[in-house]
């Protein structure tokens, strides 16, 4: 199907690529169908876009690209509700926030998208701990 | 919204599984234990609406050059 995007225009995607959050996201949570496209220029990155509202697309990165020892306990409640079978079949994304200069980026690795890649069904887990950070500064000092 | 007065140690049940027990008073703060099945999701008020908050926050980005982000993140 073709859909509407924020970044990219109108786009093909098909069905494999459309995630479902039965509870939707916090702050969105009447939306519950979003598609995952890569950026064929931007490989680092991934949009997460609204098949409700094309103004509504997040940026996405796995966080082990941001913290390489990157490891969380994925709640009971998240196994149960995705369905989950092995770990291998989870894939994690953290939201970006980019607001002007892309030095001060963050990554929300507190609340990380948890996705169960045999069946697509998604929530934004939110972690109860306190190692790690709602907004993680992505661009180091002296990385600039 | 029902509102109820507990004490020290007494609690209250909510559906079938679900125990909330006053373990500590202090003067401007109240600890609690809470017994719950693993399906139960348990937060603190302040931590979804931060998370709220941020993805909101996040889903106002435009006009940026992401791949500048991408020579950070190769380094």
């Amino acid at each position: 199907m073709v859909i509407k995007t924020k970044f990219l225009g109108e786009i093909e995607i098909s069905d494999k690529d459309v995630l479902t959050f039965d509870e939707g996201i916090p702050g969105f949570l009447g939306m519950h169908s979003f598609a995952v496209i890569n950026d064929s220029k931007n490989t680092f990155v991934s949009y997460m876009q609204s098949l409700d509202d094309e103004n509504v697309c997040f940026i996405m990165m796995p966080p082990v690209f941001i913290e390489k020892e990157y490891d969380i306990e994925i709640s009971g409640s998240t196994v149960q509700k995705l369905e989950i079978k092995r770990p291998e079949d989870v894939n994690l994304y953290a939201i970006l926030t980019i607001t002007g200069n892309f030095k001060d980026a963050t990554a929300n690795l507190k609340a990380p998208i948890v996705v169960n890649t045999k069946n697509n069904k998604a929530v934004q887990e939110i972690l109860d701990d306190d190692r790690h950070s709602i907004r993680h500064r992505i661009v180091k000092e002296s990385d600039v | 919204m029902l509102v109820l007065t507990r004490k020290k140690d007494e609690a209250i049940i909510i559906g079938d599984d679900i125990e909330i027990i006053v373990s500590e008073i202090s003067e401007d703060k109240v600890k609690l234990a809470i017994k719950a099945p693993k399906n139960i999701k348990i937060f603190r008020k302040e931590l979804i609406k931060a998370v709220e908050d941020e993805n909101v926050k996040s889903v106002e980005t435009s006009g940026f050059d992401i791949s500048k982000l991408g020579e950070v993140i190769k380094k």
